[in-house]
Parts: C-alpha cells; sequence; structure tokens
C-alpha cells in the first residue's frame, strides 16, 4: 500500500491532532517522533508527502531535510516536504523544503497545504 | 526645572581622570564621599547628573579644587545640547537646528536646554536598554526554549480544540483522548508561562542588561575589537576583564608562539600529542588552541573554571549549548577533571539535539602564595564538533545539557532543579 504521508513530529499531541484530520480527509498517513532513525523512516515508507517538524531531538528537521535532499536515490530525494517551523528564525533552515507551516496553524490551512502537494 | 543635571558631561570625565591619576579605587572614593560605588561609576560616565554639594564633597576627597571638576561646564553643556541636536530624528520639512546658535539658546532658555539635554540623555538610555533586550530576546537560550515550548502547547490547543469544535461526529475514544491532551497542554502551559513570567521578573529593570562576563563575550564574538572602542564592553569592569584577557593572551603567544603551534598541529589530531610534541603544558596548549584555532581546531571552543566551578572563560564552539553566565551542567568533563588534576580525559558528549562533540579536558592545581598559601584549582575543556561516526575515536559517551532549567533528560541523576520541559 502506497503511504501518502509521513510526519515527523516529536509533539505527541500535535501529531494526534494532525493525524485525525489528515486521516478524515482520507490519506494514509504514518507518524516517526524523533530525529534519530528519521531517514530510515522516509527511504522505508517512501511517502508521497513528508511533513517534517524543523525542532526535534537528536537531528533537526533541517538536518534530516539535508540528508534527504542528498539521498542517492533521485526519486526519494525529490520527495515534497512541508516544514513545520516554531521559530521566527528558520527562513534558511527551511530553504530545501517546498512549503513552510509556521506554528500554530488553523487546521483548514493544513488541509489546504496537503491538498495542493498532493495533488 | 531644576539645576540638578547641569554640569555632568565633563565633570564626570574630569572626576574619573583625577581618581584615576591618584590611583584611587572608585569604590574607595565613593565611600568616602558618602555615595555608593555605582552611582560614582554613572557619574564618571557621565550618565548621572552631579550637583554642586557632590562636586564639593569629591573635590576634597580627591584632593582638587572644586572649580577644577566643575570647570568647563558651560562648554560640557553646549556639546550636550549639539549632541542632543544631532540625535533628533530627520527633519523633513522646516529649518534643522541651529547649531552654532546652542550658546544663546543655553543662555538665554537654560531650563529648555536642561530638558532637551535630559530628554536626550533618557532617549540613548532606553535606546541601548532596547538593543541589549533584542540581543537577549534573540539569543538567550532559556528564552528561547520556553517560547518554542509555549508555541508548541498552543499549537496543539488550537488544532485539537478546533477538532472538538468543528469537526462534527467524532468517536467517543477520540473524543477522550481529545479532552486528555487539552488538559494535559492547559497544565504545560500554564507551568511554562509562570517559569517564563518568573525568570522576566528576575531582570531588575534598572540593572545592566549583560553582566561583565557577557560583556566580554560578546566583545570576543566580535572579533575582540580595541578596547576603548568597543561598544560591547559598558562597563568598568567589562573592560578591566577585556585587558587582563588580552594580556594573558599576548603572553601566552609569547610563550607558544602562532608559528610553532600551527606547525605542530598540522598532523597532530588532539591537543596531548600537540604539547608532547612541542614539550609545552598541556593547559598552555589547549588555551593556545582554542585562541589561534589553527587548521584541525577551526571549530574549537574552551571553557574554564575555577575551583569553585564558576566558569572563567566561555569561549563557544558551533552548536554547543552554552547557557546563561552562572548555569552550566554538571555532566560536563570539565567538572570530572577538576577532581583529578594533571590527567587529560577525553569524551564523547552528546547534547539533547543529538550534537556530538569531542572533548579533552585537564586541570591544574597551583599555590601562587606559596607552600603556606593556598591551592587554587583550575580546570578547562577544549571541545570541537565531533567527525563523522564512522572516523569518530572511541570514546566514553556522555549525556550532556545545557542547564537543567532547560534540559529535557528526565533520568539524570545531576538535576539539580525542575526542567520547565518536563512539565508535559
Amino acid at each position: 500500500m502506497v503511504l501518502d504521508i509521513l510526519m515527523i513530529e516529536d509533539e505527541p499531541n500535535i501529531a494526534e491532532a494532525v493525524r485525525f484530520i489528515l486521516d478524515r480527509d482520507g490519506w494514509r498517513l504514518a507518524l516517526h517522533a524523533d530525529g534519530r532513525g528519521a531517514i530510515e523512516a522516509i527511504r522505508d515508507c517512501r511517502p508521497r508527502l513528508l511533513i517534517l517538524d524543523l525542532m526535534l531531538p537528536n537531528r533537526s528537521g533541517a538536518e534530516i531535510l539535508a540528508d534527504l535532499r542528498a539521498d542517492s536515490d533521485p526519486a526519494l530525494a525529490a520527495t515534497p516536504v512541508l516544514m513545520l517551523t516554531a521559530r521566527g528564525d528558520t527562513v534558511s533552515a527551511a530553504a530545501q523544503s517546498d512549503a513552510v507551516l509556521p506554528k500554530p496553524f488553523a487546521n483548514d490551512e493544513l488541509r489546504a497545504m496537503v491538498r495542493r502537494m498532493l495533488a | 526645572m531644576t539645576q540638578r543635571g547641569a554640569p555632568h558631561v565633563l565633570t564626570g570625565t574630569r572626576i574619573r581622570e583625577r581618581r584615576l591619576a591618584l590611583s584611587r579605587r572608585q569604590a574607595d572614593v565613593a565611600r568616602a564621599a558618602g555615595i555608593s560605588p555605582a552611582y560614582l561609576n554613572l557619574i564618571e560616565h557621565n550618565r548621572r547628573p552631579v550637583g554642586a554639594d557632590l562636586v564639593q564633597r569629591l573635590a576634597e576627597v580627591l584632593q582638587v579644587p572644586s572649580e577644577d571638576l566643575a570647570e568647563g561646564r558651560e562648554e560640557a553643556r553646549i556639546a550636550a545640547l549639539r549632541d542632543a541636536a544631532s540625535r533628533a530624528p530627520e527633519i523633513v520639512s522646516g529649518s534643522p537646528p541651529e547649531l552654532d546658535q546652542a550658546p544663546e539658546f543655553l543662555a538665554r532658555f537654560p531650563g529648555w536646554a536642561e530638558a532637551l539635554m535630559a530628554t536626550a540623555r533618557r532617549s540613548e538610555a532606553l535606546e541601548r536598554q532596547l538593543v541589549n533586550l533584542s540581543d537577549r530576546m534573540r539569543q538567550d537560550p532559556y528564552l528561547l526554549t520556553t517560547l518554542h515550548e509555549i508555541l508548541s502547547a498552543v499549537t496543539s490547543v488550537r488544532s485539537t480544540a478546533s477538532i472538538l469544535a468543528d469537526e462534527g461526529e467524532i468517536p467517543d475514544d477520540w473524543r477522550h483522548r481529545f479532552h486528555a491532551n487539552l488538559d494535559q497542554d492547559s497544565l504545560r502551559l500554564s507551568t511554562t508561562a509562570q517559569a517564563l513570567v518568573a525568570y522576566l521578573d528576575s531582570f531588575e529593570a534598572e540593572s545592566p542588561i549583560f553582566t561583565p562576563q557577557e560583556e566580554v563575550e560578546a566583545w570576543m564574538a566580535a572579533g575582540a575589537p580595541p578596547v576603548d572602542e568597543a561598544g560591547d564592553l559598558a562597563s568598568d569592569a567589562a573592560r578591566q576583564l577585556a585587558r587582563t584577557h588580552l594580556a594573558r593572551l599576548e603572553e601566552e603567544r609569547e610563550r607558544l608562539p602562532d608559528a610553532d603551534l600551527s606547525a605542530a598541529s598540522v598532523d597532530q589530531a588532539d591537543a596531548v600529542s600537540i604539547a608532547a610534541r612541542l614539550g609545552a603544558p598541556l593547559d598552555l596548549v589547549m588555551r593556545r588552541l582554542a585562541a589561534l584555532r589553527p587548521e584541525g581546531f577551526a571549530r574549537a571552543g574552551l571553557l574554564v573554571c575555577d575551583g569553585s566551578g564558576a566558569l572563567t572563560l566561555r569561549r563557544p564552539a558551533p552548536g554547543f549549548p552554552l547557557p546563561r553566565p552562572g548555569d552550566a551542567c554538571p555532566l560536563w568533563p570539565l567538572y570530572q577533571a577538576l577532581a583529578a588534576p594533571q590527567t587529560a580525559m577525553a569524551h564523547l558528549v552528546v547534547t539533547p539535539e543529538g550534537r556530538r562533540f569531542t572533548t579533552l579536558s585537564y586541570a591544574t592545581r597551583s599555590q601562587p602564595s606559596g607552600i603556606s598559601g593556598p591551592v587554587l584549582g583550575r580546570a578547562q575543556m577544549l571541545f570541537q564538533p565531533a567527525p563523522a561516526s564512522a572516523s569518530a575515536p572511541a570514546l566514553p559517551e556522555v549525556p550532556i545539557g545545557p542547564s537543567c532549567r532547560i534540559c529535557p533528560r528526565a533520568d539524570c541523576a545531576a538535576r539539580r532543579e525542575p526542567s520547565i520541559l518536563l512539565a508535559r
């Protein structure tokens, strides 16, 4: 089964809310809660869209994104990435992502962005 | 309008020059004149007005005619007026200030002139405070971490509440889970916000924004410009610290010249080997490596503490979490070294974010006052980002943090106070 979305987010309550919303919209979603092992999870899942938090334990979202873009598999390296940020100084860190959604966000905002990126 | 602030500009400078000429300590002069050292410091830097009575008292303490200290008050006031005019916002229409008529303005309207000067002084002080607060907001790891915590909790509350309000029918198990999440996040918000308010309350409005050590660190980060021209060095204590630091650097550079250190470090991976090759003391080599940052040590940082554990020098390395002065993690190998002087200790430390640094820690003891004097301990830790795991040496791995208050490690045996990150 092809996975639509992999979300890497260490805040369990945010992950749970996002999972509920996107499940309800019919997307197939998996979660990973740590910077460690994130790139392996992406390789295993090969999602159509990666939702990536910037501030993660053990390895930041920016580092994971850099690893992903440098992956030897061109299809994997080109995975669309929606970056979730909580800080104002992250423009450069999120530069390699395809879209940025600052926290806190409205659920409808997230839904619209996901719909657009998976269209 | 009173005349209380009238002659302050040059008078303060003259007081300072006279005191230094007598080699008198600021605290001694202040005590003899019946004022606090802090107030005398402000006077000497022309940041507080000084009335005629106080000028007289200071003149007696400094053994000089009071006229000598107060002399030049008119010139000083004229200079202050011109300075105030130069600081005024750009005037788009109308006439700019008539600078050449400042003496006449002062003579005819002394009260208005004083009001203008006081406003300019106030404006300058507020600008400086604003810059300092802005710097703190952008750099203080405690504030950054706390604000991130609050933003994360708010994000969760917003999404969860929106689901409960807008999503129509929700299965019971999900509804109960969301209610529990809201309860948990509101508690976390409450705890974190209280901690933040307490922290902000600890800022004393009139106290210096930075400690002298922070001023010196900012000065070093700016490339250590000449002390007398360095805007980062606002206090006497900071300037003194900076001069001491420069003198020690120079003395150590003479003992271990740049060229010798660079040549010895070309094919040596660690400070112990370099020290052995040079036949130089290890502690000196470590400090010189952190100062010169030759090839192989370009991203090195250095921490130095005294025997009490107080950090006396903090040169950051990229990604290493340095808390505010006065805070530290007891698990830093630096502190282990204190307990085992003359023994080099290598570790691989790992921050809560997973960043890895190789560290070399080394402590020395000395008796500068002779055999009957106290034994003084000092430890230092040279650290730099660890190479990729494939080439990393096998070192004991130590999980560390920045300081307990903002450290997420729940099971740390060295914890001395609760972390705001564990309130979730």
